[in-house]
């Protein structure tokens, strides 16, 4: 099924996967702005998850299309997605242990991607500045020579968005990032995010409703692999079905 | 530094002039030629460690078929030695003179297409290099594109090498089947059987070793080399920064291939002939074992590991021919239990603080230190 073109950044239509006969997907449609923070919520086995995998190609599609500023993402591998603009952390936080949380960094910087172009790759003023610059703005930048291994949850959780700002992607996916934080973290994070969303969209998974309502700008429900209600937090609120199944549980 | 990582640290220098000295200066003086030939061969193994500090060290990959790669560089050699000395006068008793004896003996009347271009010494040099890669690239491309690794990948490749000893053994008129290619006499005309062709060739291997020593620690201390180790902790990460993964497994695995097919190839120069006992299942894990007792995150670990595990076996294979096998099992066993970063590890825990600190350089971790390692300018 093609999809049609949209001015939207992202635009998931009649989006379906199944695995087995079980569709974790279902029928979904999914439109995202430009400068959006979408947040997904919905009870566990919604397909939320899945929805992220579909996105940035870790899982394959049974049906439908994903278009990215009217890119077909469905046919892509994952690390042409990531070249088109998509971002993606994952649920528990994915740093590379061994490495200090500069080369973590600069590991995600945008060049050199290829075997040549690793094998020649500078460490130059431009990636050092960078490297800096981000390390800044996700609190860490006291701990370049440190190795991941000794940064404390909230603060891995903290260098993969690092690491997924460095790649200046578009849209960012961001899979329960406060998940394990402390209440300071949360606040922390939220503020974060608030900052960098200025110029980027990004969707979010989470289940913690305060920070859903620090950070949403629309909110999407999902209850077994299709939407159940979207719109501001208000609205979603007080949906009674979002109530039923969710909420008020 | 051009890398971001400094391509050798002071005790990096230190090292590798300690290992040049060790091998190009002292062994050749203490050491009688038959020794040091004995040396020679154990080193050419120690091309085979290198590629595997890369491969399974850095970047996670077990290949249980380095011999396989070791085997075709061996060959090649072998056969372009076996041409050159089956010259018409060296076989006019054979039935077809001018062919390598043991096609003879096996009715074969006309050299083998495949044979041909081993008459050309630089084309040799060319297969030595070229045909491991095609190898390699042919099983890599297979088996990481597909996403096959750990343990099914280390299964497929000690099946590959299986598969070439069988193949080898059975085709005994264009191999030299179980017995090898043997009898192998002069390289262009110089004779490589005797104790002064025997030094000479030593320093030749000690000196492609170190060369493959400072190109692995180029890979390794590149930006490809950090990718590695991140491959290595989350594939998917690494994946969803935008890398195609399977490519760097496949360069970093030919890479370790050739390295291990230069090794075959010195083996059978300083040895005088190739066999399919080099080739498949034993010797091939006994390789990792070489790369896990000297630590297998270091190539200068690797080298003397392989030095070392092979001293062992040769002095307790001479009195326990039949106990050697064990003593070797129980050795891994007892690194990996013991010592999981091999010698290396042990030097780097006791020795090389005290050795950083002569040299005046703070102790730092392992990975490198970005603010102490200046931007190109």
């Amino acid at each position: 099924m093609q999809g049609s073109n949209t001015d939207y950044l992202l635009a998931v239509e009649n989006l379906t996967v199944s695995f087995d006969g079980f569709k974790a997907v279902s029928d979904l449609n999914l439109y995202v702005d430009e400068k959006d923070i979408r947040v997904i919520i919905g009870p566990n086995g919604a397909g939320k998850t899945t929805l992220l995998d579909l996105i940035c190609g870790k899982t394959k599609a049974s049906e439908g299309s994903i278009k990215f500023r009217n890119r077909e993402l469905t046919k892509m591998s994952e690390s042409q997605i990531v070249l088109a603009g998509v971002g993606r952390k994952f649920q528990t936080p994915s740093i590379y242990d061994d490495l200090t949380v500069f080369e973590n960094l600069e590991i995600s910087y945008p060049k050199g991607r290829t075997v040549f172009g690793a094998l020649t790759f500078l460490r130059d003023r431009a990636v050092i500045d960078r490297v800096e610059e981000i390390s800044e703005i996700i609190f860490l930048k006291d701990m370049l020579n440190k190795r991941g291994e000794y940064l404390s949850h909230g603060q891995k959780q903290w260098l993969e968005i690092g690491m997924l700002l460095i790649q200046d992607p578009d849209l960012l996916m961001l899979d329960e990032p406060v998940a394990g934080m402390s209440v300071s973290e949360r606040l922390k994070t939220a503020e974060l995010l608030n900052r960098i969303t200025s110029d980027r969209s990004v969707i979010v998974i989470e289940h913690d409703m305060k920070f859903v309502e620090d950070i949403a700008r629309t909110v999407t429900v999902l209850h077994q692999g299709k939407i159940l209600s979207e719109g501001t937090m208000d609205h979603v609120k007080n949906d009674p079905k979002v109530i039923e199944v969710y909420l008020g549980h | 530094m051009p890398n971001g990582t400094t391509f050798l640290t002071r005790s990096g220098w230190l090292n590798l002039a300690i290992l040049a000295i060790f091998l190009l200066v002292v062994l050749p003086l203490v050491v009688d030629p038959f020794r040091l030939n004995l040396v020679g061969k154990y080193l050419t193994y120690a091309f085979v460690a290198l590629g595997l500090v890369m491969c399974w060290g850095y970047g996670g990959i077990l290949s249980l078929g380095q011999g396989c790669f070791f085997g075709l560089g061996g060959y090649c050699m072998a056969m372009y030695l076996k041409l050159e000395a089956s010259s018409i006068e060296n076989t006019k008793i054979q039935s077809t003179p001018g062919i390598p004896d043991f096609m003879d003996w096996n009715q074969i009347t006309a050299l083998p297409a495949f044979w041909v271009p081993f008459k050309s010494f630089p084309l040799t040099i060319i297969a030595i290099l070229i045909l491991p890669t095609i190898l390699a690239f042919v099983i890599g491309a297979a088996m990481f594109k597909r996403r096959v690794g750990g343990v099914y990948f280390a299964i497929i490749t000690q099946a590959i090498s299986s598969i070439l000893t069988i193949l080898i053994v059975g085709q005994q008129g264009y191999t030299g089947g179980v017995n090898g290619i043997t009898d192998l006499r002069t390289l262009n005309g110089w004779d490589i059987r005797s104790d002064h062709a025997h030094t000479i060739l030593y320093f030749v291997c000690v000196i492609l070793l170190i060369a493959c020593l400072l190109l692995a620690q180029y890979v390794t201390c590149s930006k490809l080399g950090r990718i590695l180790v991140a491959m290595r902790e989350k594939e998917d990460r690494v994946r969803f920064s935008g890398y195609s993964v399977a490519n760097f497994k496949i360069f970093i695995f030919c890479l370790a291939a050739v390295f291990a097919a230069i090794g075959g190839a010195m083996f059978t120069l300083q040895v005088g002939f190739m066999s399919p006992t080099f080739v498949g299942i034993v010797p091939s894990i006994e390789m990792v074992i070489y790369a896990a007792v000297g630590g297998r995150f270091s190539l200068f670990g690797a080298i003397y590991g392989t030095l070392l595990v092979n001293f062992a076996k040769t002095s307790f294979s001479e009195s326990f021919p039949e106990l050697w096998l064990f003593g070797l099992g129980a050795l891994f066993i007892g690194v990996v239990m013991l010592f999981p970063n091999g010698l290396a590890g042990i030097y780097r825990s006791t020795l090389d603080p005290y050795v950083k600190r002569l040299l005046g350089s703070t102790p730092r971790p392992k990975s490198a230190d970005p603010s102490v390692s200046q931007p190109a300018e």
